[in-house]
C-alpha cells in the first residue's frame, strides 16, 4: 500500500517527461520497434530494386517449372520431368527420413554409452569414455568424409558384391536386401497394429488404476507387446501367410529390385548418430548423476527391486535434467543433416542448392531452406516440450 | 570451404540483393577495377589445363590466361589479377554480388543464364561438348549402353541437365551421384562409386590425365551429347565492360589469324598493313573507343600470346592433355573461331 501511494505521488509530481522512467521506457520501446521495422523495410525494398536493376528473375514462379535434373535417392516417386516443387519435396522427405532414424539411433547409442560410462566395470567405462572423447572432438564434416570413404572404398564393385546372407548384397553401391512384395494384407496388418496399440494403451491405464486401487500388479508391458505384434501376425496368418519377396538381382550395371541404402545415406546416418550419440551420452550421464545417491538408498530401504528403483525413482528425476538439453541435440542432428551436401546425399539443402543454381534465384531458395528448417525445428521443440511436461515431476 | 558452401551462397545471394549503391550503372566496372588496381576473376577450383595452381601456388591455365589477357589490356601488366576459385554452384552468386568482375570458369552459354540470371556472355573461347568417361574394363562403346548406370556429376551445371535429358530421350534409367567439390566427385568416380563420370569432354580428358592413378584404365567415349560453348561471363547492365571483354577475346583470335605471336609482335609494329596498325595502336582510335590504352591489343599478345599459343601451352600439344584443336581452330582452318573486324 505504502509503495503504491508513493508511486502515485511520484507520478503526480512528474518533473519532466524525459525524467519519467515509465514514459521513457515506452518511448524507447516504440523507437526500437520502429528502427527494426525501418531496417527490414529498407533491406527488402533495396533487394527488390537491386534484383530488378540487375534484371535477375524473382518470385516463386520457378517452382512450377520442370526441374529437369535427376536425383539419386528418393522416397517418393520422382523423375526429371517433375517440377522444382516436387524435387524440393524429395529433398525434404530425405532430410526428415535421415533425421528421424538418426534421432532414434542416436538416442539409443547415447543412452547405452552414457550408462556404460557410469558402469562399475573398468573396461566398459573406459571404452565408453574413449568413444565419447574421440568422436565428440572431431568435426562432423571430417567424420562424414571418413565414413563415406570407408563405405565406398572398402566394399567391392557391384559385379563382385559380397553376399553375407542369401539375397543380401553389399557393394560400393550400398547395401541391398529383399523386401516383401506389396500385398493387400499389408494394409489390414497396419490397421491391426494401430488397433493393437490402442488396446495396449487401454490395458496399461486399466492396470495402473487397478494397482493404485488394490495393489495388485498386472504384466501390462508383456500384454501390450503381445497385442501390438500378435494382432498383425494373426491377420497375416488369416490371409494365408502371403509372403513373396522382391529379391535384388544384378542386372547390367547395377542391382534391380529389393530395397536398401546407398553409401551416402549410410555415411550420413552413421556420422550423425555417432557424433550426436557422444553428446547424448554426456547428457544421460549428467542426468543420472544429478539424482543424489540418497534417493536410491531410500528406494532400497523401501524394498524396491533395482529395475523399479531406476524406473520409478531415479529416471523420473533424471529426465527432468535430461529432456531439455536432449531437445537441443535433436535440433542439431536435424540441422547437421544438411552436411549431406559434402558427400552427395540428396537432402533438402543439396537439392535447393541445385535449384538455386539452375534458376539463379538465390534469395527465394535460401528463404525456403530457412523456413523449412525453422518449421522442423519448432516442431521438434514443441514435441519435446510436450514430452517434458508429461514426464516432469509434479511438484507439490 | 565445403561446409560453408550453402552459407556462402546465402550470404553472397543476400549481398547481391542488398548491395547498396548498385553495381549496374553504365560503365562503373572499368572505373572500379582501375581504382582497385586489379581485377577479380572467378576461375574453377581445379581443372588441369584450364585453371590450377602451379607448384608456386600461382594460378595457370587456359581460363587464367583469358583473365591475364584482360589484365594486360587494362593495366599493361598480365598479373594484376586476383583469382577467386569458385565451384559450379558458387560462381553465379559471386558474379551477381560483385565479388568478381568476370567469370572465366568454363561456363556454358545458355539462354536462361543470359536472361534470368542477369548476365552477359563474351565470345565463346572454347567449343566443348558433354561426354562420358568410363573404366575400360566395363566394355562400354556408346552412351546408349549405359542404361541403369550410376553416374557421377557436378551440381549446378548444364551437364546435370543434359544428362537427365539424354537418358529421358533414350528411355533409359540412371542414378546420379551429385557432389559439388571437384576433388570429391572425381575421388568417388576413380574409387568405383560410379560407373560413369560425365562432364565437358575437355575437362574429362584433363581430369583423366591429372587424377587417375592409371589414365589408360579409363576412356572418354567419342560420343558428345550436347553443345557446350564456354564463354567468359559479366554482369548485365554495364555495356562498356561487356564490350571490353568481347574485344579482348576477339583480339586474341585475330592475333592468331594475322600471324602475330608473342615473339614477333614487336616487329609487327612496323607492319604496313593498316589492319595490323589499327589493332596494335600504331594508328590510334581503337583503344580510345574502348576506354583503354591504345596499346591494349599489343600488350595482350606481347604478354600472354595469341589464342593458338595459349591453347597449345595449356591444352594442346605443348601440354600433358594433348587436345586436338578441333572446333577450336580458326575458321580459315576448318574451326569455328571467327574474330569480328577490329576497326
Amino acid at each position: 500500500m505504502a509503495s503504491d501511494s508513493a508511486a502515485i505521488a511520484v507520478r503526480q509530481g512528474r518533473p519532466a517527461p524525459w525524467r519519467d522512467p515509465w514514459l521513457r521506457g515506452i518511448v524507447l520501446q516504440v523507437l526500437f520497434v520502429a528502427v527494426i521495422a525501418a531496417l527490414i523495410a529498407f533491406f527488402v525494398s533495396n533487394t527488390i530494386v537491386n534484383l530488378r536493376r540487375q534484371s535477375i528473375a524473382s518470385g516463386f514462379g520457378f517452382l512450377n517449372r520442370e526441374a529437369a535434373f535427376g536425383i539419386g535417392e528418393s522416397l517418393i516417386a520422382y523423375s526429371p520431368a517433375d517440377t522444382y516443387a516436387r524435387a524440393f519435396l524429395v529433398g525434404l522427405t530425405n532430410t526428415l527420413y535421415v533425421s528421424a532414424i538418426g534421432i532414434v539411433l542416436a538416442t539409443i547409442l547415447g543412452t547405452v554409452m552414457g550408462l556404460a560410462r557410469l558402469s562399475s566395470n573398468w573396461l566398459v567405462a573406459k571404452l565408453a569414455a574413449i568413444y565419447v572423447e574421440t568422436f565428440r572432438n572431431i568435426p562432423l564434416a571430417l567424420q562424414l568424409l571418413f565414413w563415406w570413404a570407408l563405405l565406398r572404398g572398402a566394399a567391392p564393385p557391384p559385379r563382385e558384391a559380397w553376399q553375407p546372407l542369401p539375397g543380401v548384397f553389399v557393394s560400393n553401391r550400398g547395401i541391398l536386401f529383399p523386401v516383401p512384395r506389396e500385398d493387400p494384407a499389408h494394409l489390414t496388418m497396419a490397421i491391426a497394429c494401430v488397433i493393437g496399440i490402442a488396446i495396449a494403451y487401454a490395458v496399461h491405464r486399466w492396470a495402473r488404476r487397478r494397482q493404485e486401487a488394490t495393489g495388485q500388479q498386472f504384466p501390462a508391458g508383456w500384454a501390450g507387446l503381445g497385442l501390438v505384434i500378435g494382432l498383425p501376425l494373426a491377420v497375416f496368418l488369416a490371409y494365408g501367410a502371403p509372403l513373396t519377396l522382391d529379391w535384388p538381382a544384378l542386372r547390367g550395371f547395377n542391382f534391380a529390385g529389393g530395397s536398401g541404402a546407398s553409401p551416402e545415406f549410410g555415411a550420413l546416418l552413421v556420422g550423425l548418430v555417432v557424433y550426436t550419440g557422444t553428446f547424448i551420452a554426456e547428457i544421460v550421464r549428467a542426468g543420472i548423476l544429478a539424482v543424489s545417491w540418497g534417493q536410491s538408498e531410500a528406494a532400497m530401504a523401501l524394498g524396491l527391486r533395482s529395475g523399479h528403483r531406476m524406473r520409478l525413482v531415479v529416471l523420473p528425476q533424471a529426465l527432468r535434467v535430461i529432456v531439455p538439453p536432449m531437445t537441443s541435440e535433436y535440433l542439431s542432428l536435424t540441422k547437421n543433416s544438411s552436411l549431406a551436401v559434402i558427400i552427395g546425399f540428396p537432402d533438402l539443402v543439396s537439392i535447393a542448392n541445385t535449384t538455386i543454381n539452375q534458376t539463379g534465384q538465390a534469395v527465394e531458395g535460401i528463404a525456403m531452406i530457412m523456413a523449412v528448417y525453422l518449421v522442423i525445428s519448432l516442431a521438434i521443440s514443441l514435441a519435446m516440450n510436450l514430452y517434458n511436461r508429461a514426464v516432469a515431476l509434479v511438484e507439490r | 570451404m565445403t561446409i560453408g558452401t550453402s552459407l556462402r551462397i546465402a550470404v553472397l545471394g543476400l549481398v547481391a540483393a542488398i548491395a547498396v549503391g548498385g553495381t549496374a550503372q553504365a560503365g562503373p566496372t572499368l572505373d572500379k577495377v582501375k581504382q582497385a588496381g586489379s581485377l577479380s576473376c572467378g576461375v574453377p577450383t581445379g581443372v588441369p589445363g584450364f585453371a590450377q595452381p602451379d607448384s608456386q601456388g600461382k594460378y595457370a591455365g587456359f581460363d587464367v590466361d583469358v583473365c591475364r589477357a584482360l589484365s594486360a589490356a587494362l593495366f599493361a601488366d598480365p598479373d594484376k589479377v586476383k583469382y577467386v576459385p569458385l565451384t559450379a554452384q558458387q560462381r553465379f552468386t559471386a558474379l551477381q554480388s560483385g565479388e568478381v568482375e568476370i567469370l572465366s570458369n568454363n561456363t556454358t552459354w545458355t539462354l536462361q543464364r543470359d536472361t534470368d540470371l542477369g548476365f552477359n556472355f563474351g565470345p565463346v573461347v572454347f567449343y566443348d561438348g558433354q561426354g562420358f568417361m568410363v573404366p575400360k574394363k566395363l566394355g562400354v562403346k556408346t552412351g546408349k549402353d549405359l542404361n541403369g548406370a550410376t553416374i557421377c556429376v557436378q551440381p549446378g551445371t548444364t551437364t546435370e541437365l543434359n544428362l537427365a535429358d539424354y537418358f529421358r530421350a533414350n528411355k533409359m534409367e540412371f542414378k546420379p551421384v551429385v557432389i559439388e567439390k571437384v576433388d570429391e566427385i572425381y575421388a568417388a568416380f576413380f574409387s568405383g562409386r560410379c560407373d560413369v563420370m560425365t562432364g565437358d569432354a575437355s575437362a574429362l580428358a584433363a581430369q583423366r590425365i591429372g587424377r587417375a592413378s592409371n589414365p589408360d584404365d579409363y576412356i572418354v567415349l567419342a560420343e558428345r551429347i550436347s553443345k557446350e560453348p564456354l564463354a567468359p561471363v559479366v554482369r548485365h547492365g554495364d555495356e562498356q565492360w561487356h564490350d571490353i571483354v568481347d574485344w579482348v577475346v576477339f583480339a586474341l583470335i585475330q592475333a592468331e589469324e594475322s600471324g602475330m605471336t608473342k615473339a614477333n609482335v614487336d616487329d609487327m609494329l612496323k607492319s604496313d598493313d593498316p589492319n595490323i596498325k589499327r589493332m596494335l595502336g600504331v594508328t590510334p582510335g581503337m583503344g580510345k573507343a574502348l576506354g583503354l590504352d591504345e596499346k591494349w591489343a599489343y600488350n595482350e599478345v606481347k604478354m600472354v600470346g595469341n589464342y593458338g599459343e595459349i591453347f597449345d601451352k595449356h591444352l594442346g600439344l605443348g601440354s600433358p592433355l594433348k587436345l586436338e584443336r578441333g572446333y577450336n581452330n580458326l575458321w580459315t582452318k576448318g574451326g569455328l573461331l571467327y574474330a569480328i573486324p577490329i576497326r
